[in-house]
């Protein structure tokens, strides 16, 4: 039996990943030169501008934020103020900037792709079907597999991190977006229909604010899982707190390793804690 | 004048519809039709008229295809085959952009959930079909106003739906739905959600309204008593078929099918009322005593034109008309012997409304009720209608 299976030849299929990826970075070369460098450019100038803040004042502006997000409790404020200074107080303090431009940028990056990716699959059984397996690919694949596509198009540095963790954290954002317009009560959507609404305007005055505690709790899944790819991007040289753990890693300083890993708790802690709030706030 | 005219309508949902279509054609069962080829009948050879002005009911019970057929008149719902017209026109073959034009300024609909966006306010809500017309701010704002003034509800204009009891939300449905002054209302079970109190309420309203507005409502409901008391003609759906359509008069006299006399017995109080619960106080004169000037001031005093005729023991003898009280009085007549009249018929106090339906709709005149050969009451034909289709809970059950 094992005889007739192994007559069959080694099917290439890593020999033609690698093809088409030949193909891509010398085709598309200039393509992602350019973003490589436009996207550094534009990453290093916010890391130097939230570095510019003085962090005493950045602080204060987080607390003040989570004191009015939380409905005036003062529990998360005094948080961020702890864990910040704490994180000041450990040299961290460009790390976390550099971690914050990153996770900022892919944030984004992943909701601008992957709400219009959401309202496609809600509006059609076709692209639901095509994009569900791609988004169980994308988040079962290990996060390690797309350093080397990344690394491939824009050599090392922050971009491709960027881009590793946008693939890595997209899927929630497309998902909550597909389910929230899927879930509006079908009376609702007969009704808009009934008063003769054009498909842009049920869209935007009745699916998507109806959706949109779903969609912010999709948004929340893809800030954490950007930042839980913090530390996989550094081993290609994104610079940040993810740094930080990978050298004491590679060194076995366990209590460096500690203290910057509790740094990207706290921080991910606050991050977390925010954007819940924002979504429970009317 | 013809509003909207349905025409040969089916909807059929899910596969393989054209062998459906062909069972149905062999009459076979909506089970059965499933079993074999996995769809659904939601619609079947529905044709009918609505005229202006007019409200319309379509009742049936939970699957019998009532609400797919309001779908259809707005292509809520597109069906299988069929045609139908509003004013005239075919909306089975407006293209998107004429379909909208339809529903934005010729229907609205009110929904059995009451539809109301829960993410705007009462005021915004009201706007909605406004302002998916593009009508600007303003004037959309001053009309939708208007209309919640009307259902009094303007100062409750900055809450949102869910601060609103169901009867006030609804009352804001409606509010939305003639915001945009629409020809056709289509009401969806829109008062089967709120309680029976509160239903009899907007059932009066909606007729109040219908007074003022005149506008051609279509109205679903599962309930005969609704149907009844708002229906000028009722559609009655079984399995996705109209098995008779006639105003409610003629279907409690006059059942098309077996199918029809049960639905009616199951929900009907016809089986349970008896004359008893129908009738009215008599107004009599004692023919013995009573001269035909009594018995004109009696007519004046309560305003009847008929007067019923008893004995002193108040058996009854039959009964006398204005006209001729008034010819005896100018003969200057003593009693009204002469003008006694008995070819009332009278009917006993505990025989049942389903019974007397029959006599009573061929008569002219009210019936006399008698108990133990004594007049006790006196039964006319509206009346007998309104306790069918009064709400269950009130009465004398």
């Amino acid at each position: 039996m094992s005889k007739t299976l192994d007559s069959i030849p080694s099917l290439p299929v890593a020999d033609t990943v690698e093809t088409v990826m030949d193909w891509l970075t010398s085709n598309l070369n200039s393509l992602f030169n350019f973003v490589q460098s436009g996207g550094k450019d534009a990453m290093n100038l916010i890391t130097d501008m939230l570095v510019a803040i003085p962090p005493i004042v950045f602080i204060l502006v987080i607390a003040i934020i989570a004191f009015f997000a939380t409905q005036r409790k003062f529990g998360l404020a005094i948080f961020s103020i702890i864990g910040l200074l704490f994180i000041y107080n450990q040299g961290l303090w460009d790390e976390l900037m550099n971690t914050i431009t990153l996770v900022i940028f892919s944030s984004i990056i992943a909701i601008i792709i992957g709400i219009p990716l959401g309202i496609l699959m809600s509006k059609s059984i076709f692209a639901e079907n095509v994009i569900k397996p791609i988004l169980d690919f994308m988040q079962t694949m290990p996060g390690f597999v797309y350093l080397i596509p990344a690394v491939a198009f824009f050599g090392i540095g922050v971009v491709p991190g960027v881009f590793a963790s946008v693939i890595f954290a997209l899927p929630p954002t497309v998902r909550f977006t597909n389910l929230g317009i899927r879930q509006v009560p079908r009376e609702l959507v007969e009704a808009a229909d009934s008063y003769g609404s054009t498909g842009w305007q049920k869209l935007f005055k009745v699916e998507l604010p109806l959706a949109k505690s779903t969609i912010m709790a999709g948004i929340n899944q893809t800030v954490l899982l950007s930042l839980s790819m913090v530390v996989i991007a550094s081993m290609i040289g994104a610079p940040g707190l993810g740094r930080e753990v990978l050298s004491a890693l590679q060194r076995a300083q366990v209590g460096n390793g500690f203290v910057a890993g509790l740094s990207l708790v706290i921080f991910a802690i606050i991050v977390d804690r925010l954007t819940q709030s924002l979504n429970k706030k009317k | 004048m013809e509003k909207i005219k349905v025409e040969n309508v089916t909807k059929i949902f899910g596969k393989h519809v054209n062998s459906a279509l062909k069972l149905v054609e062999q009459k076979k069962d909506k089970t059965e039709i499933l079993k074999q080829t996995g769809a659904t009948i939601g619609v079947y050879n529905a044709s009918f008229t609505v005229n202006e002005g007019e409200i319309f009911v379509i009742m049936g019970l939970s699957g019998s295809g009532k609400s797919t057929l309001v779908r259809l008149l707005n292509h809520l719902i597109e069906p299988t085959s069929g045609n139908i017209y509003i004013d005239g026109e075919n909306i089975s073959k407006m293209n998107k952009q004429q379909l909208r034009n339809i529903r934005r300024e010729k229907m609205s609909m009110v929904f059995q959930n009451f539809g109301l966006f829960p993410q705007r306010t009462v005021l915004a809500n009201t706007e909605y079909g406004l302002e998916v017309r593009g009508i600007p701010k303003e004037e959309r704002t001053k009309k939708a106003e208007q209309a919640l003034e009307n259902a009094g509800l303007l100062p409750y204009k900055d809450q949102y739906p869910s601060q609103l009891s169901g009867g006030m939300q609804q009352r804001v449905g409606l509010a939305r739905a003639l915001a945009n002054d629409p020809d056709i209302l289509l009401m969806d079970e829109a008062f089967s959600a709120l309680d029976p109190l509160i239903r009899k309420d907007m059932q009066d309203e909606l007729l109040d309204l219908q007074q003022k507005v005149r506008k051609t409502i279509i109205f679903i409901t599962h309930d005969l008593n609704e149907a009844l008391r708002i229906g000028d003609r009722i559609a009655l759906m079984k399995d996705g078929k109209i098995i008779q359509i006639g105003t409610g008069e003629e279907i409690l006299t006059n059942p098309a099918n077996d199918y029809v006399k049960t639905f009616l017995e199951d929900v009907d109080r016809s089986k349970v009322l008896t004359v008893e619960n129908a009738m009215i106080r008599p107004i009599s004169v004692n023919v013995e005593i009573d001269g035909p000037k009594v018995a004109l001031k009696r007519m004046r005093e309560e305003e009847v034109s008929v007067l019923l005729a008893v004995d002193k023991n108040r058996q009854f003898k039959g009964y006398i008309t204005a006209d001729e009280a008034l010819e005896a009085a100018k003969r200057g007549e003593k009693n009204v012997m002469s003008i006694l009249k008995t070819d009332m018929i009278t009917v006993p106090s505990d025989m049942l409304i389903q019974d007397v339906l029959g006599i009573i709709s061929e008569s002219t005149i009210p019936l006399a009720v008698v108990k133990d050969t004594k007049l006790i009451g006196v039964l006319i034909k509206g009346v007998v209608i309104q306790s069918l289709a009064s709400d269950t809970q009130g009465g004398d059950l």
